[in-house]
Formats: C-alpha cells, sequence, structure tokens
C-alpha cells in the first residue's frame, strides 16, 4: 500500500532533519520522502534546495535522474513488471499485453479506480521464476495471466478487508 | 520429556516468498497446532534448487529431508504422510544434500547459504562464521592483501579485476580516511546471486566488508543495494544490527581496537549505478554518473578518498579464503580464473537456480546437466551469458569451459554468473534491439556514442527488423557498434555492441527474415 499523505512541509522538514545526518544526505532523504508522501512533490525541490545548501538545479537533476523517484502520487498500490531479458525468455512480453489490457492502462499511468499505478522494471532477482511482478513490496513469481488476475484480485481484497 | 519438538525450514528468500513460502510455513504453522505436534520453524536463506521452492526441509536423525515445491495446500497431506520424520510423499526428494544438483556443487561461497538461520549469530558462529575474521584480526594488513591475492580471487560483478592487486593500491593509499563500498546493484537480468547471499546467509558480508577493512585501513562501509531488493535491504539492515550488538562492527570489534562502521544505502532504479563510479556518485546523493578514469577509485573514490568498491560476491569470497587459507580456494578452477563462481540458470530453464561450481564447467554441463534444458520442452536456441551487456551464444558454443580467458577469446564474458536462456521461439533481431533498447533507457548521458548511439541503434535495428534496406542498414549498425565500443566511458555504452554483434554474428537468419527484406535488396 503506498502512502499517499497531501504535501505538508512541515513533515518534509521533520523528514530532512531525521536524515541531514548521514553522509550523502540526499538519496536517503528522497527516499523517505517518497515513503512519507508517495512521490516526490514539487514543493519539495525548493525546500531540500534550501536545506541542503544545493541550487533547485542540482535537486531537479538527481530526482529526475533516477527511474525510481516519482514525480506525482501514484495508486494505492504500485504494480512492476519485468521487462528484461530472463522473463522475456518466458513470454513477460504477453503477460504485459494481458497486464495492460486488464488494468486499462499503460506503463507509468494509473488505473482509473486509483487502485493500481503499473510501471516496468528491468530485473527483480527472480530470473529462474520468470516471468516476474513486484506488487507493492511483495514479489511474485512464475507470473501467468490467470495468475496475474488472482494477485491483483488478493490486493484488492485484502485492502478491503482492512 | 514430552514428545520431541520436530524442525522445519522453510526459505524466507524472496524467489521462495514469491512463490508462496510464507503461506506454506503459515499451513505448516496452523497443521501442528492443530494436530497438536510441537514444532520449530526456521526461516533459512534459500538452498538455490529455485524450481523446487517453497522447498521444505525435515530435520532427521539422518539429515535434512526435502519437500518442494510445497503449496499450502500440500501441507496436511505432507503431515498425513509423516513428513516429519522423513517419510515418502510425491513431492519428497530424499536428503536435500544428497539432490544430485545439490550434490555435484562445490560451494564455497554459498556454504552456508540455505542451512543456517541468516539472522542467528549463534547459527552463523556454528558453521564456520566469523572464523576468517578472527585469522584476519591476528595478521598485519600486508599479510590479509597477500592471502586475498594469492587465492587468485577476481572481481565477481563482471570485470574479473584482481582483488588483492585492487586491495593492495588502497593499502599503500595514504590518507585520514579510506572507505569499503559493496556493489550490490545486481541489476543484470539473469543474475540473483548477490541477493540469494545477502538474504540468507548476510553476516558472510559483513565478514568479508570487515575483513577488508582491517586489510586496508578502513573504518567506514556500505552497502549499495537496488531499491528492487526490498528484502535484501531488511535482512542485511537487521544483520547489521545483530552484528552491531555482538561487536562484531563498531568502536572496537571484539576488544582489538579495530573500528568498522557498515551501513546500508538504497539505490532507485538506475541500472548504471551497478557502474562503481556512477554508485560512487550516487552514494555522495547526486545523479549516477559515469566518472572518467584515471583517477580510480582505489586511489580517489567515495567523497574523494581511496576506496575499495567489490561485488558481494567477491566480498563474501574473502571470509572462506582467509578461514581455509588461499591455497584451498585456489585449488579450485583453471588457469588464470581461480576459485569457483556461482552461475546462475535462469529464463527458460527447467531447473533454475544458483550453482558454484568451479571454473572451466561447461555451458553444457549447466545448461543440460544441471538446469535439464528449457522448461518449455523445446531445444535451446540460444543463451546469454553475463547479464545485459554479455554475448549471446548458439548451442556450437556451448562445449566453452566458464573461464574468463576463454570466453573473452569468443567475444562473450562470463560477468556476474548470470546465463538467461531462450528456446527456439526467440527472435534474435528483437534481442538485439532491446539491447539498444535498454541501453538508451538506462545511459547515464555522459557521452555522446551512448547517449545517442542507443537511441540511434534502435532506430536502425527497427528498420532492419522492417526489412528496410537491410544490407545498408547491418552495415550502418556495425559501425554504430564501433563508434560505441571505441568512444565510450565506461561498460554500458561500450559493452552494448556485444548483444547485438554477437545476435548478429550468430543468428544473422534473424536479421534477414522480414518477408520484404529480399524484395528490397
Amino acid at each position: 500500500m503506498n502512502a499517499r499523505s497531501p504535501w505538508s512541509e512541515e513533515r518534509a522538514t521533520a523528514v530532512i532533519a531525521a536524515n541531514r545526518h548521514l553522509r550523502g544526505a540526499l538519496l536517503p532523504i528522497l527516499h523517505a520522502l517518497q515513503e512519507e508522501f508517495g512521490c516526490i512533490d514539487e514543493e519539495a525541490i525548493p525546500l531540500l534546495a534550501r536545506e541542503m545548501n544545493l541550487s533547485r538545479a542540482d535537486v531537479h537533476g538527481v530526482v529526475s535522474f533516477y527511474h525510481e523517484f516519482r514525480r506525482s502520487r501514484p495508486g494505492r498500490h504500485t504494480i512492476k513488471v519485468c521487462r528484461a531479458e530472463a522473463c522475456q525468455s518466458m513470454n513477460a512480453d504477453g503477460l504485459i499485453d494481458h497486464i495492460r489490457r486488464r488494468l486499462k492502462v499503460d506503463f507509468h499511468e494509473t488505473t482509473a479506480d486509483d487502485a493500481f499505478s503499473l510501471e516496468p522494471v528491468f530485473c527483480l532477482g527472480n530470473c529462474a521464476l520468470a516471468p516476474a511482478v513486484m506488487v507493492d513490496e511483495t514479489l511474485h513469481g512464475r507470473v501467468s495471466p490467470a495468475r496475474f488476475d488472482a494477485i491483483a484480485a488478493s490486493t484488492l481484497a485484502a485492502e478491503a478487508a482492512r | 520429556m514430552s514428545a520431541p519438538l520436530h524442525t522445519v525450514y522453510v526459505p524466507r528468500d524472496a524467489a521462495a516468498l514469491s512463490v508462496g513460502a510464507d503461506e506454506t510455513a503459515a499451513a505448516i504453522r496452523a497443521e501442528a497446532t492443530k494436530r497438536g505436534i510441537p514444532l520449530r520453524i526456521v526461516r533459512n536463506g534459500s538452498r538455490g534448487m529455485l524450481w523446487l521452492e517453497t522447498l521444505v526441509e525435515v530435520e532427521t536423525p539422518e539429515g535434512r529431508v526435502a519437500y518442494g515445491p510445497v503449496m499450502a495446500e500440500d501441507v496436511p497431506g505432507l503431515f498425513d504422510a509423516g513428513f516429519l520424520d522423513g517419510a515418502d510423499h510425491a513431492l519428497a526428494h530424499g536428503l536435500t544434500e544428497k539432490i544430485p544438483y545439490f550434490a555435484k556443487q562445490e560451494r564455497l561461497t554459498f556454504a552456508r547459504c540455505g542451512i543456517i538461520d541468516p539472522l542467528s549469530v549463534e547459527d552463523y558462529r556454528l558453521h564456520g562464521g566469523f572464523r576468517g575474521l578472527e585469522r584476519a584480526l591476528a595478521m598485519t594488513p600486508a599479510e590479509i592483501v597477500t592471502e586475498v591475492t594469492e587465492s587468485g580471487l577476481r572481481g565477481r560483478g563482471g570485470a574479473g579485476f584482481p582483488t588483492g592487486i585492487k586491495w593492495n593500491t588502497v593499502l599503500n593509499a595514504q590518507a585520514d580516511q579510506k572507505y569499503i563500498c559493496c556493489n550490490a546493484d545486481e541489476g543484470d537480468s539473469g543474475t540473483f546471486a548477490d541477493r540469494m547471499i545477502m538474504e540468507g546467509d548476510p553476516f558472510c558480508l559483513i565478514e568479508g566488508m570487515t575483513i577488508a577493512a582491517i586489510a586496508v585501513g578502513a573504518t567506514e562501509g556500505y552497502i549499495y543495494i537496488r531499491s528492487e531488493y526490498p528484502h535484501a535491504v531488511a535482512t542485511m539492515r537487521e544483520a547489521i544490527r545483530l552484528a552491531y550488538d555482538e561487536k562484531w562492527l563498531g568502536d572496537e570489534i571484539h576488544g582489538t581496537g579495530h573500528r568498522f562502521h557498515l551501513d546500508v544505502r538504497v539505490g532507485a532504479g538506475a541500472y548504471i549505478c551497478g557502474e562503481e563510479t556512477s554508485m560512487l556518485e550516487s552514494l555522495e546523493g547526486k545523479r549516477g554518473t559515469v566518472r572518467a578514469k584515471p583517477p580510480l577509485p582505489a586511489l580517489e573514490g567515495l567523497f574523494g578518498k581511496p576506496t575499495i568498491v567489490n561485488n558481494v560476491l567477491s566480498l563474501t569470497s574473502v571470509p572462506v579464503i582467509l578461514d581455509k587459507g588461499a591455497n584451498h580456494y585456489r585449488d579450485f578452477g583453471v588457469g588464470r580464473s581461480r576459485g569457483t563462481l556461482a552461475f546462475q540458470l535462469a529464463g527458460n530453464i527447467r531447473h533454475g537456480g544458483i550453482v558454484e561450481k568451479a571454473f572451466g564447467v561447461t555451458l553444457h554441463e549447466l545448461l543440460y546437466e544441471f538446469g535439464g534444458g528449457t522448461i518449455t520442452g523445446r531445444p535451446i536456441r540460444a543463451v546469454q551469458a553475463g547479464g545485459p551487456l554479455g554475448a549471446y551464444l548458439p548451442p556450437s558454443l556451448f562445449d566453452l569451459p566458464k573461464d574468463y580467458e576463454a570466453f573473452a577469446a569468443v567475444e562473450a564474458m562470463v560477468g556476474h554468473g548470470g546465463i538467461v536462456v531462450f528456446d527456439d521461439s526467440v527472435d534474435m533481431a528483437r534481442q538485439a534491439r532491446f539491447a539498444m533498447e535498454f541501453c538508451a533507457a538506462e545511459s547515464c548521458g555522459k557521452c555522446t556514442p551512448c547517449r545517442i548511439g542507443a537511441v540511434r541503434g534502435v532506430e536502425v535495428m527497427d528498420r532492419i527488423i522492417a526489412g528496410e534496406k537491410v544490407a545498408s542498414n547491418i552495415t550502418l549498425l556495425n559501425d554504430l557498434c564501433e563508434v560505441m565500443t571505441d568512444g565510450s566511458l565506461c561498460a554500458m555504452g561500450g559493452m552494448t555492441p556485444i548483444p547485438v554483434r554477437s545476435a548478429l554474428k550468430h543468428f544473422p537468419e534473424d536479421f534477414t527474415r522480414s518477408p520484404t527484406a529480399v524484395a528490397a535488396e
């Protein structure tokens, strides 16, 4: 389940303060901000620049370099589908077509009901049990189209049960 | 005494979890409670026989008996059959260590993986853990470096640079601060050995890094783990906490006056950060752009200080080298490739997993004797060895022994030991296109041949696949590959041509398959 709190400068400042003692603190801080807000909010860029004594261009440069940092809030769950060679050899492309059709979204998009954001990923380290998919932080292996449907359904069912 | 306490092992490795290990463990717990059977469940790492996951093991007087793949719904039947006493069952495989896939391996680095509780210092100690470090603590730094040099250990990340020589450079560098950085940004498709050992034997990495620190006089270390590995991150962080508790890390390592502090840093989805200088930039909190070398990281690395950058498997091979001596390790292997490598069988393979063998094993042995051919049952047409920057090899090269020099001689690489298997449905022109697409997506952008070349490479491949002026576009592709090889700063742009050219060389028919191709010429 993704955190998706609305932007709060006060909380962001606290997150920065809790991590700024680290060597090379910017990446750990960006991870912590994304964990808090679900993305790196536009407001975070000038704040980080001020707090870390960097230019806004520097901060923007780092945020935009890394695929993992989002600029907009995700759906409630993130689905990462592996597109790399080991999964290709087990027809990941077919699985990806199925997922796109099933969720009616393309990569980097969020479903209309806000339940799932779909992201491509190059390798989840589950290459002997391909194709692999990660839903939030839960890894799944040997994912057939039918198994994907079951995983998506059980993710929503678990959410409803809470 | 009441009924004997049974011990059951259910892996906590991410691959096992991906096929339901948590559900299986919960089902075993529930069934035992229902039947009033006292039970101890140990969440071990994986033995590396991933097609058998979830591989449940039961402790018996004869040894651990394996059952797999065990799904939650198989559990009541296993209890009925008496699996807690090692009874026979459709999913039984006998003693784990007698399973041929496992028995035929030479496990040095992965000796404990899948056997111990990864987060028990006591278990680690019982299985020989920290013996290498204890020996290192009684040696001079130069003696430790000599031991590693004489073992013949070469960088397991892919480049194969002699580890001892790198360490010696850092040892001899004069600085107020030195660092040990472990590259755990295992981004190559078809590789998962770093992940498995971090999840299955994390203290082994801590021990290896601490030995490295003592050897070169470093007091701080970082493990850079990719964000796609949340389980490895959590396991390493917990193991580091436990190691501090037990004084294996900190200001006074077991009262010796040696100081070493270790922290985990998490990547953010950039493949290029597996390149050592890019990783250092990322650790410093910057964009992961590649640095020009020289200066070598060994002299000017993290924050400009002398730094050892080693792969997880290099560092986790160090404890056994120090424990059993350089000769023991060097006795494995062939030529200038000494010791063992954890080969990873991946993709379309029936028996996928980790095979730790001495260098010199052939692809054929790995693919058929261990791997059992494809899972689809179709013939193997190609394998990609050494990750996305590695060559595609046809069956005519499967007798090649796995060693750094033999592979280099056919323009291929052992790399990190990953082998991705494709059956005869693969279209090698598409794979060549993907290599360029991947480079375009993951290039750090610093140098033109890589940043622009990869984009042009995709376009050229699209024209070839569409059957447009195939012959002249293949000439253009070769020319582009040459520019990328000669003109790129690092392996990303410099080696992307390897999969492209090997596909073209070994599978030319796939590049002229388009129905319009012939007509257009």
